[in-house]
């Protein structure tokens, strides 16, 4: 460690380092604070992506500035976080539904309420296997 | 360290990401559903693999990274496997 980087880069690793608690702790306070799990979502993925997406970005401009060295470890985790983000997320989404259908947790309160119900014969993938009228219904194709 | 204003936004951040796990832990207890939970979780992984990061950068060294990086993968496998479980009844088909 120099000691020679510029006084800008500690403003700027530290503002990253800021922005990136920060929005960990607001997308943490949304899902405590939001009303129904369709809303409780929206927290948590900005905490990822932003929130984390900083600090990561933070810990690169800092290796790079303090020891002089390009470190990709940390874009491997963004990267990671950013593919499989919306994947946990979409399953969680999924497993709601599944538990409104089975009638195990009541109607969502929330302002964006519970989803209509698919129409005609399809119906959510959710549990069952694909039959007629689904999108993964090819047998009949 | 690089400069007299890190030490206190790490500071910040320890903070901040503490206070999210703690709120996550009250949404963990609290339900009300089971895939709040599974929420809860996802989002503990995400804020302990900030933990991690902000710890690297406070100690100056590269290793931890991939701590962080293990924790995010075994935290999505987990996520997909507690969903997989309640939407199928079994994990691996």
């Amino acid at each position: 460690m120099s000691g020679a980087a510029p006084a800008s880069a500690d403003l700027i690793v530290s503002a990253l380092v800021v922005l990136g608690g920060a929005f960990a702790l607001i997308g943490s306070w949304g899902l405590v604070r939001l009303p129904s799990l369709m809303e409780r979502l929206h927290g948590p993925t900005k905490a990822t992506t932003l929130g984390l997406g900083a600090m990561l970005v933070g810990s690169v401009v800092w290796f790079q500035l303090a020891e002089g060295v390009w470190t990709t470890h940390e874009l491997l985790v963004s990267v990671f976080l950013f593919v499989t983000a919306p994947i946990s997320a979409n399953m969680i989404a999924k497993v709601h539904l599944h538990r409104l259908r089975q009638g195990e947790v009541s109607k969502g309160a929330g302002p964006a309420g519970t989803p209509e119900p698919p129409p005609g014969a399809a119906d959510w993938a959710t549990h069952e296997a694909p039959h007629q009228g689904t999108p993964g219904d090819f047998v009949g194709d | 360290m690089i400069g007299p204003l890190l030490p206190w936004a790490l500071a910040f951040g320890f903070a901040a990401l503490g206070a999210a796990l703690a709120l996550n832990l009250w949404r963990l207890f609290k339900g009300p559903g089971v895939a709040d939970r599974i929420l809860a979780l996802d989002t503990m992984v995400i804020n302990v693999i900030g933990i991690i990061v902000l710890t690297g950068i406070a100690s100056g060294s590269g290793t931890s990274f991939e701590a962080a990086l293990l924790l995010a993968m075994v935290g999505f496998v987990g996520t997909v496997s507690y969903a997989k479980f309640l939407l199928r009844g079994d994990i691996i088909e």
